[in-house]
């Protein structure tokens, strides 16, 4: 029996209960047509069908991902009681892993397992077994009740299209509070280990300290002391990889947008815009390896040219490949906004005989300036947030510079080295991660909201 | 299909020949802050055409769409006041509106036909409204209701084609089809000939007046003629109020009130 | 006096005119650079599709293979087949007696050679063993250093200290060369197979198809609840608080670094609800959460181009809301909110951080057959190889690359035909 089983059962008795309930409408539809309201159905019989097929669906399946979600923890109570005497005496970790042990070898009897323990995984394996079938029998029951109890309410003025409908719009209302379940998700995943982060390291230290290196924190074995955790050197380079980024970003896009706006012949702007926005499309990890296989190595032979000293892994190839990324991201809402600036703007400034440069530059950049800077504020939280470009071509060293030839770290690279692998989540390394991952929102959050606020008020003008 | 007001019990049907198939009464509508209706008193006769004029932004479109609680999708609408069918409150808490505007149906300015294909159009309302049982009665009810629509001729080769491909004036009538099919005791129609070019007019206006044989009909217009030519009762609006009220002839040949004087003879709106 | 204005007037075209180049040199530099950066990785991937075979003579002997004789296909799949391959290229270059210049003659051709051919060989449930005794001669892949050496990729001018390929190779593969035992060939494996530590074995298919289960979560995930969320806001919702709430909810999600949302999956669904690391059902998840504010915003949009009389009309005759919605402005709307999916689902094909955070980087050579099944994706895969020291691996990457790209060109290709091929005028 799996958990694939149980869930045909169910679709099977949400049809069957569809079937059941649309029948027994139809049994129930007066022999005599008549519009008198009192002689006809109430709702019309797929309604009742689908009223039905919800009272048999909803309440178990809700069980069914109630269950999915409790078992584990179920299990693992019982596993413990299983385990009995054998269990005494051990730390948290360690009973973990017995359990751990204990699974593996009830899973698959390959598994090594002291012979001592055989009979707790014979227990066990009988524990699985039960819940298991308990669990399915009581969510097919529920199925199965909920259909006898929904079906037995049908009658010829039963309002069952007025039910059906309400329990729509209340699955909508709820798909709708998905994306507010997600931002909370969100926010409340990275204010815990935030607040354990800061447990164990100081504020100060955090924002304000100057030496970054966290896997000191895991040789030592976990005393958060001897790790460094002042981010500032991180928050430098992201700083850095970022201004590299808009340095190339920001004129070029707005100097993009400007042509296809005003410029462009609507035949060039046809293929020319759709082209730049696939700049926007191409996968980040694509980026990346451009970056630290064509565009870095590139950079260096260039340094040796010029006598520069250029690492292979430096800001400026992560920051320019990034900056290219980003241009569509500038380009496109200030195409927007230039092309929103009233025709009577510009007929005023042509009237006095400027130019279209002397338009753009006088009135137009003027008039769309909320609007550009928006758009410069959400290209900035994008390439804050971005990973896999920094990943692959910036590098880990925390280096405290404002040198762009060479290595630096990001708040984002950080966040994926300190993650990725073995994570332990009462070592300052592992929970400094979420700290900055909190840092990151914030931040993101924020230039986001700005940039709303300017470019509504920006509409507001205009519309 | 013999036509017959099956949707009227006998008893009330006697009252309904002497007071209206539809009495409001104190009718107030609010958008908002703003009061677009004030105190609407009238009685539409049943198997009579009732016509409403005025001036634009005088509140005819928000009366009809009371008739039938359109008004209802529209959020900030408020209503206040009376409005009886066949002497039960529509706006009691007991009336299913799904059930009101099958009794009640509309026709709109412009033309609406569902992109769907012209049999699609018809059948719709009957099937949402559990009328067919089976192919037969859905192809009986789409014959029927384009020929009263006087439509059947001209589409009855195209019947699955999409409605949308029918010139503006066919378009027109497929949605009075698409009214008619539900067999509904009242159709409102709101400027239903302001899209269409004379030729399409006059047919309408005849397939009207046609229809007030079977059906109550309340038509909102801005053609003092065409309201002379269809319709037996008027009523004059002005800035939300009822000005005047009564029979066409009257109205267009003896109006007791200076304004619809003014009105009717273009001195004025 | 009017030199003087003509002359300004003239600069001031100038000016218009450098104003105008400058417009025009960054639309040049922005898609040059999209340009060089295509026809470099095609370039780089372009090795990746061949691979260099060695004819190699070998004996089968009973001895190695099947030294009780006893023809049981679990006994003959354990024998060392690595050795009957070995033997077979030191047969080939009898010379060779060095143990130290032998080691150097092994490593032509690939340490997985005997592997390959065992599973060949083996193949069938009831193999027949007829081999076993014979001498025949086999296709095998030689190494990833030979194979680049033979692509150009290392070169022979360079100093043989600074080469991976030594001289005395070289002369070995000059000499299997003129007799006609070195061959290209088109590189199917690369589509057949998992990852591999060795290049030469390396295929995309376990990355393909994981990154195929990802997205099959994300789908189902993120289209239901993306559409009926739209459709709330859209047409049920009336304005207020919460409502502005959820909006602006939608707009921040929608703007939320991609790893921020990894951060969510391994806090939340693996440490907080035990989920599996590295499946496809927790990285479809977490991409869902990430597609859904695209899918509800596409979807509101093609809600709202959807005409009032429509309503109307439906509504007028007697039409539930939930029947107006879903007979008809719904289905005017699909295809809108079905081009946002698949603009939804091209990102999330292409979208790694978040994925690395929940374990989807780990090493796998098997195939998934399931969303629970430990397994990478594309994007993730070529980031792995990105790793990975050996050479050969970049063309590999590079490949890689360009399959991510057919898949997003075909899926764009469709949305932009959908959006033709139903955007109605009203
Ligand atoms: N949805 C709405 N929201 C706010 N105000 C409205 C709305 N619909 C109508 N109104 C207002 O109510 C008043 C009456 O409008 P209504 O549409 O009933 O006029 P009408 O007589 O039908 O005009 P017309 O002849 O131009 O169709 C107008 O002042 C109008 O501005
Ligand atoms: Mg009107």
């Amino acid at each position: 029996m799996s958990y694939l089983t149980l869930f045909a059962f169910l679709i099977c008795t949400i049809i069957i209960g569809y079937f059941i309930g649309n029948r027994r409408a139809v049994g129930m539809r007066p022999a005599v047509k008549s519009k008198l309201p009192e002689n006809k159905l109430h709702s019309l019989p797929g309604f009742h069908g689908t009223y039905v097929a919800l009272w048999c669906g909803i309440p178990s399946l809700l069980l069914l991902f109630a269950w999915l979600f409790l078992e584990p923890s179920i299990l693992s109570a019982m596993l413990g009681n299983a385990l009995g005497d054998a269990g005494i005496g051990l730390s948290q970790d360690q009973l973990e892993l017995l359990k751990g042990s204990i699974r593996r070898a009830a899973q698959n009897s390959q598994n090594p397992i002291d012979d001592t323990l055989l009979p707790v995984v014979e227990s066990y394996k009988n524990i699985v077994n039960s819940t298991g079938i308990g669990g399915m029998v009581v969510i097919g029951c529920g199925a199965i009740i909920g259909l006898y109890f929904s079906q037995k309410k049908i009658a010829q003025r039963f309002a069952a299209r007025h039910r059906v409908e309400k329990i729509f719009s209340i699955i909508m209302l709820l798909s709708s509070l998905v994306a507010v379940l997600t931002t909370f998700g969100v926010v409340v995943s990275l204010i815990f280990e935030t607040i354990r982060f800061f447990g164990m390291v100081s504020f100060t230290e955090f924002l304000f300290g100057l030496h970054w290196s966290p896997q000191i924190a895991l040789r030592d074995d976990q005393v958060a002391s001897s790790g460094s955790f002042g981010a500032v050197p991180i928050f430098a380079g992201t700083l850095l990889i970022t201004a590299i980024a808009m340095v190339i970003a920001v004129p070029i896009g707005l100097f993009s947008a400007i042509y296809m706006s005003e410029y462009a012949s609507p035949r060039f702007r046809s293929w020319a815009k759709p082209l730049l926005e696939i700049l926007a499309g191409i996968p980040t990890v694509v980026y990346g390896f451009f970056a630290a296989l064509s565009v870095a190595p590139m950079l260096r032979n260039w340094g040796v040219d010029f006598g520069l000293e250029i690492s292979s892994e430096s800001a400026l190839a992560a920051g320019v490949v990034m900056g290219v990324m980003i241009i569509p991201f500038v380009s496109s809402l200030s195409d927007d906004v230039i092309n929103a600036v009233p025709q009577s703007l510009r007929d005023g400034s042509y009237a006095l005989g400027a130019t279209r440069g002397e338009t753009i530059k006088l009135v137009l950049l003027p008039a769309a300036l909320p609007g550009i800077v928006s758009s410069v504020l959400l290209a900035t939280s994008r390439a804050i947030g971005e990973t896999m470009i920094v990943v692959m071509a910036a590098g880990l060293a925390a280096n405290l510079t404002a040198n762009p030839f060479q290595a630096v770290t990001t708040v984002t690279v950080q966040i994926l080295t300190l993650l990725v692998g073995d994570q332990e989540f009462d070592s300052p390394k592992t929970l400094a991660a979420f700290a900055l991952g909190f840092v990151l929102f914030i931040i993101t959050l924020c230039l986001n909201i700005l940039a709303l606020k300017i470019v509504n008020k920006y509409r507001e003008k205009y519309d | 299909m013999s036509v017959q007001k099956t949707g009227v019990p006998m008893s009330e049907k006697q009252i309904s020949s002497q007071v209206g198939k539809f009495t409001s009464r104190g009718v107030d509508v609010y958008y908002g802050d703003k009061q677009a209706l004030f105190g609407i008193d009238i009685d539409i006769m049943e198997n009579k055409v009732t016509s409403l004029i005025g001036p634009s932004g005088c509140g005819k479109s928000t009366f009809l769409r009371c008739l039938n609680r359109m008004n209802d999708v529209i959020d900030i609408c408020r209503f206040e006041g009376e409005i009886l069918l066949d002497g039960q409150d529509i706006y009691a808490s007991e009336i299913d509106v799904v059930e009101l505007r099958a009794r009640v149906g509309m026709v709109f300015q412009k033309p609406n036909p569902f992109p769907k294909s012209i049999y699609e159009n018809i059948v719709y309302g009957p099937r949402i409204h559990g009328m067919i049982d089976g192919r037969s009665d859905a192809d009986e009810i789409v014959e029927t209701s384009l020929k009263r629509a006087g439509l059947w001729n001209e589409v009855k080769d195209r019947l699955n084609e999409p409605g949308t491909g029918l010139s503006g004036g066919q378009q027109q009538r497929l949605c009075i089809a698409r009214a008619i099919a539900v067999n509904p005791e009242v159709i409102l129609m709101d400027e239903p000939c302001s899209a269409l070019d004379p030729i399409a007019t006059a047919i309408i206006e005849e397939l009207i007046d046609e229809l007030k044989e079977n059906f109550t009909i309340v038509i909102v217009t801005h053609s003092m003629q065409q309201a002379a030519r269809v319709s037996q009762n008027t009523a004059f609006f002005h800035l939300g109020k009822i000005i005047e009220f009564g029979e066409t002839d009257q109205i267009f040949t003896n109006p007791r009130n200076q304004q619809t004087q003014d009105y009717i003879t273009g001195r004025y709106g | 006096m009017t030199n003087l204005r003509a002359a300004h007037i003239k600069k001031r075209y100038a000016a218009e005119r450098r104003f105008k180049m400058y417009g025009l040199l960054a639309i040049m530099f922005a898609l040059g650079f999209l340009a060089i950066m295509l026809v470099t990785i095609t370039f780089r991937a372009l090795p990746a599709f061949s691979q260099t075979y060695v004819k190699v003579d070998i004996e089968f002997s009973e001895n190695v293979i099947d030294p009780d004789g006893a023809r049981e296909k679990v006994q003959i799949a354990k024998a060392d087949f690595q050795k009957i391959v070995r033997d077979g290229i030191y047969a080939l270059f009898p010379e060779v007696t060095n143990r130290k210049e032998k080691r150097k003659l092994k490593k032509l051709i690939s340490s997985e050679a005997g592997y390959h051919i065992a599973r060949v060989l083996l193949a069938d449930d009831q193999p027949d063993f007829e081999f076993i005794g014979t001498k025949q001669s086999v296709w095998v892949k030689s190494s990833d250093d030979i194979d680049s050496f033979i692509k150009g990729l290392i070169r022979r001018d360079v100093d043989e200290s600074r080469r991976r390929v030594n001289d005395q190779q070289i002369g070995w593969v000059d000499q299997l060369m003129a007799d006609g035992r070195i061959e290209k060939r088109f590189n199917w494996d690369f589509f057949k197979f998992g990852d591999s530590r060795s290049p030469e074995d390396a295929g995309i298919r376990g990355a393909v198809v994981g990154s195929f289960f990802t997205l099959i979560i994300t789908l189902l995930l993120s289209f239901p609840l993306g559409v009926l969320a739209a459709v709330y806001l859209e047409e049920y919702s009336k304005p207020s608080k919460m409502t502005a709430f959820i909006e602006v909810n939608i707009n921040n999600l929608a703007a939320v670094p991609s790893i921020v949302f990894g951060l969510l999956g391994l806090a939340l669904f693996l440490n907080f609800f035990g989920m599996p690391r590295s499946a496809p059902l927790v990285g479809g998840m977490v991409l869902s959460l990430m597609t859904l504010p695209t899918i509800i915003i596409t979807t509101r949009a093609a809600l709202k181009s959807v005409p009032p009389s429509i309503r109307e009309a439906a509504l007028g005759i007697g039409a539930s809301k939930m029947q107006t919605v879903l007979h008809h402005v719904l289905p005017l709307a699909m295809p809108g909110a079905l081009t946002g999916a698949i603009i939804g689902m091209a990102r999330a094909l292409g979208e790694t951080a978040p994925l690395l955070m929940i374990g989807m980087v780990a090493f796998i050579v098997d195939v998934p057959t399931g969303f629970t099944d430990p397994s990478t994706v594309l994007p993730v895969q070529i980031y792995i190889w990105a790793d990975s020291p050996e050479r050969a691996f970049e063309a590999k990457m590079s490949a890689a690359i360009l399959v991510l790209l057919f898949f997003l060109v075909i899926m764009n290709a469709i949305a932009v035909l959908l959006r033709r091929r139903y955007e109605r005028r009203w």
